[in-house]
């Protein structure tokens, strides 16, 4: 039994959900209680689609379940049948049904309907939503895809991918995927099936007729994309192109699949690499950065945070376990320790002892960090409706690296203003406690981030307690309070490393002799 | 009647006593596009400051919880999921034991908790895990520290509201015993709908007045033989049913739901404590006036619009009596998850003879009844308000209508302005 407040990740059968619904053509019945409804304004209101996804659920009651839930069950799969007409149709269980043990993949064999039907297990109890998604569309590009006649081989036909993973309710999907299908053609590469999203069932018979595939989202499309290269031959990208350097590297792994010249990649422009050596950006030297997300968002934003905007990683993690080995492996070469874990009180925890300049992460860390008082952008799911923008806004590509930059350093205080700020900092007007002037201020915030900070010390157990002396508590105030509590941080530190009981200005300013900045 | 009585209430009384015109309703199974009671910890968790509610039940459940609010509400929230897991169910010995743990482990946490609701979900339902005994047994552990309560909100036993329903009638056997006379309002309110209305109470000389679930657990109305008490939320029915086993008697009324809801909700009080015609008139007639003007802005808006009705909260009857009757709204369909005869029987006598009532749902049916009719606006849950805003209907999200302060004189123009509002948005919008 695990005691939980807020998850990152859905039920599978939501991450089946996120197939269904990103698809044309494909319905979805679900053996289901009253209640798990709520799952379709994930996509109605927080995704803003215009459709009801295409689900059915049988809707059972305490009173069926003496009787005949299993009859409930042929009767909405064929009344969905018959309404929604679809090209095929995926069958499943969520929690309870799955207690109940009513077999709906059997049950609609029974129905004998003339379309493929296939049928998902999804253990509710051990397995969460992306696995569900995972597994989805992997059993569908199984029960479906069927080998292609290859276009004949010739100089002039240009080569085919697949671009795989793409789902609804994902982070920056519907523009990822415009970003690399427009790399791709610049290329000289054509796309033959992007999947799930706005794909048939039909097209994905048709998967075999590509060269390569191109695997955009590992979490959804790594099994599929396995099973494609065991079965049909087809070799799949590993680099996911997020950042200038992990784009450029995907430039060179698609065209080495495609068998093509890479091209001059010059020609590719991002603003991003000049942004970030403009003197202004100065200022982001050595910021502090927090990283948290799905296993590829956190491990390209670790890259991107590090090499393209030579911020300090001192926190990366990841809450799906089935990606902690790149997690860790790339953790240690930064040398720190990654945080795998689904309980976001413990990164809560670890936000709080770590205090950071700057968090990348999901929904969760986003509120989090508005808690502690420090500025934070959203670079993984779960998201929620401000993650959807109206505007074109990639992660991936070229664009999406620009993207990047200007998400990741807008929610800082700018350079100059943070001198300022540390200058004259008893300005009635122009303080800390206002928060940056391009923002709206969280200075309410500064209280709960020093409490959040001793409380997250408290945690750590027996250490010496360190008193601070009247002089130096008013020279800590005077630090901008988005520094205040590293230096208090390292002050304390200091003084036990010195084996000092009490804290003076001294103290204070030799901690900062010691640490530096 | 004297003439002292409103003509509008006059007339509802006068309606209420004429027996109820034979109603045709629409019994419908199918998929149901509603929330399961879980959802009710949404406010109950904010209303009851010093309880907690802790979900037994799958990662749906505490997938829900989190969905369905909207937005999160990201200062702890005072409620949380414990999870059932694949080994959990291997027996239910085991289950047991990690629940005392779990509760341990809360307890120790939020050491403020005063009152704990285990709540029951489909999955626990199904296993058949006993979460009475559970309460029975932590209790013993925690008492008097922590009082332990259980109940079911799951799906497959209760729609939305009935959440909140099950939970109070939990709390039923845990008021103390009084032989005193009382008023006790029942369902969770906002804080700006009670307070307005203690004043009135008081002003007409009515006490003691208690709010039942009140804002701490300490502060449990004392109930008993000559207790009274007026329904404030519709979906109340074993609430209801238990305080009346403990001897309570219920006040029958209108909702108090626009003016004319209002007036007669609390002149049924004001009869049963024998406040004089000329006392109530003159408690209540500055803010029914009032209430009547900021209607009165709305006129234009609703007056002769249609409305659908898709089923949520139960809410759906006495707001259609609310709109047809002092907006001059006309009705296509008015949909409730569950129908109690007996608490809507004033509420039904005031709906227009022939209007389709519906019960429970079929989804796609009702859809396609939705979609003939075209309605200037249909008021639905969140799944369904952007398909069909596409489709060109207008709609109001049903939910808002439980997280929003409506009951009362004073939110009257509130209450209208929520349904004003989309229409006024489709009018304005050129895009």
């Amino acid at each position: 039994m695990q005691l939980t407040v807020w998850t990152y990740e859905g039920p599978p059968h939501v991450g089946a959900m996120r197939i269904a619904t990103a698809m044309e053509g494909l319905h979805y019945v679900l053996h289901a209680p009253q209640g798990d409804t709520y799952a379709d304004l994930l996509f109605t209101m927080i995704e803003r689609r215009a459709k009801r996804p295409p689900v059915t659920y049988t809707t059972f009651e305490a009173r069926d379940l003496g009787s005949d839930t299993a009859e409930i069950f042929k009767s909405a799969a064929r009344g969905a049948y018959e309404r929604f007409r679809p090209q095929a149709m995926i069958v499943g269980a969520s929690c309870t049904a799955e207690l109940i043990q009513d077999d709906p993949g059997g049950l609609t064999k029974a129905l004998d309907l003339p379309i493929p039907v296939i049928a998902l297990e999804l253990p509710s109890y051990s397995k969460k939503e992306n696995w569900g998604a995972s597994e989805t569309f992997y059993r569908l590009v199984r029960g479906l895809a069927t080998a292609q006649p290859k276009a004949p081989e010739s100089r002039l036909r240009r080569p085919v991918c697949n671009v795989l993973g793409p789902t609804a309710l994902g982070f920056r999907h519907r523009d990822d995927v415009r970003e690399i299908a427009g790399l791709l053609f610049q290329l000289g590469i054509d796309v033959n099936v992007v999947a799930p999203l706005g794909a048939t069932p039909e097209d994905l018979t048709r998967l075999p007729a590509a060269d390569f595939n191109v695997s955009l989202y590992p979490e959804i499309a790594d099994v599929a994309v396995r099973f494609l290269e065991k079965e049909f031959g087809q070799p799949y990208t590993k680099t996911i192109p997020i950042g200038v350097g992990a784009t450029n590297d995907f430039i060179v792994e698609v065209c080495g699949l495609a068998g093509i010249e890479v091209p001059d990649l010059s020609a590719f422009a991002s603003n991003m690499p000049w942004w970030s050596r403009s003197v202004d950006s100065n200022y982001l030297t050595g910021k502090r950065v927090f990283i948290f997300g799905d296993g590829t968002h956190a491990l390209a934003a670790a890259r991107v945070a590090a090499d393209e905007l030579a911020f300090t990683v001192v926190g990366l993690g990841c809450y799906n376990r089935e990606f902690a080995r790149p997690v860790r492996e790339a953790a240690a070469e930064l040398g720190i320790e990654a945080l795998i874990t689904d309980d976001y009180l413990e990164v809560e925890a670890a936000i709080a002892r770590l205090q950071p300049e700057l968090i990348l992460g999901t929904q969760m860390e986003r509120h989090i960090a508005k808690r502690l008082g420090i500025p934070c952008a959203v670079i993984s799911a779960p998201v929620h409706v401000q993650d959807f923008p109206a505007r074109y806004a990639p992660q991936m590509g070229f664009e999406g690296a620009n993207v990047l930059f200007d998400t990741w350093v807008h929610p800082l205080i700018m350079g100059l203003e943070e001198h300022l700020l540390g200058m004259f900092r008893e300005d009635f007007e122009f303080n800390d406690s206002a928060g940056a002037s391009h923002l709206g201020g969280h200075g309410a915030a500064e209280k709960v981030s020093e409490a959040a900070a001793a409380s997250a010390q408290a945690g750590e157990g027996a250490v010496a307690i360190l008193h601070w002396a009247p002089e130096a508590e008013n020279e800590l105030k005077k630090i901008p309070f988005f520094v205040r509590g590293k230096a208090k941080r390292n002050t304390e530190a200091f003084a036990r490393d010195q084996h000092l009981d009490t804290i003076t200005v001294e103290t204070l300013y030799d901690a900062k002799a010691h640490h530096g900045r | 009647m004297t003439q002292l009585i409103p003509p509008l209430a006059a007339k509802a009384l006068s309606d209420c006593a004429a027996p109820p015109p034979a109603r045709v309703v629409l019994r419908e199974r199918g998929q149901r596009e509603v929330f399961c009671g879980l959802t009710s910890i949404m406010w109950l968790h904010r209303k009851m400051q010093d309880a907690f509610f802790l979900i037994v039940g799958s990662r749906t459940c505490a997938h829900l919880m989190q969905s369905a609010a909207g937005v999160m509400i990201f200062a702890e929230p005072r409620f949380a999921t414990a999870i059932i897991e694949e080994r959990d169910l291997a027996g239910m010995a085991d289950i047991n034991e990690e629940l005392n743990k779990t509760v341990s482990r809360l307890l120790e946490r939020r050491p403020e908790i005063k009152l704990l609701f285990l709540v029951g979900s489909c999955p626990s339902e199904v296993i058949k895990l006993d979460l009475g005994r559970a309460a029975e047994r932590l209790s013993m552990t925690y008492s008097p520290r922590v009082r332990i309560l259980n109940y079911s909100g799951s799906g497959i036993e209760t729609t939305f509201t009935q959440g909140e329903d099950a939970c109070l009638t939990a709390m039923v056997p845990e008021l103390p015993e009084t032989d005193d006379a009382g008023l006790v309002v029942v369902g969770a309110l906002a804080d700006v709908v009670e307070d307005p209305f203690a004043r009135i109470f008081e002003a007409m000389g009515i006490g003691p007045v208690h709010f039942f679930p009140s804002k701490k657990a300490g502060q449990f109305p004392p109930v008993g033989p000559n207790t009274k008490f007026l329904l404030a939320q519709p979906w109340l029915r074993d609430t209801a049913r238990t305080l009346e086993a403990r001897g309570a008697t219920h006040l029958p009324a209108l909702f108090p739901l626009g003016a004319e809801g209002t007036t007669h909700w609390l002149k049924a009080a004001a009869d049963a404590f024998g406040v004089s015609a000329e006392r109530f008139s003159a408690v209540t007639e500055m803010p029914r006036a009032r209430a009547t003007r900021a209607l009165a802005r709305y006129n234009d808006t609703l007056a002769g619009k249609s409305l659908f009705c898709f089923p949520d909260s139960q809410l759906e009857l006495p707001l259609a009596r609310f709109l047809s009757r002092e907006l001059g709204m006309t009705l296509e369909e008015v949909g409730t998850p569950y129908l109690h005869s007996v608490h809507m029987a004033d509420e039904l006598a005031l709906l227009p003879a022939g209007v389709r009532i519906s019960e429970g749902q079929d989804v796609d049916l009702q859809l396609d009844r939705c979609r003939d009719a075209r309605p200037d606006i249909t008021l639905c849950g969140l799944g369904l308000a952007n398909p069909l805003e596409q489709e060109g209907l207008t709609t109001k999200w049903s939910i808002e209508l439980v997280f929003t302060p409506i009951q009362g004189y004073e939110q009257c123009g509130d209450l209208a302005e929520l349904f004003a509002r989309p229409l006024n948005r489709r009018t304005r919008l050129a895009v």
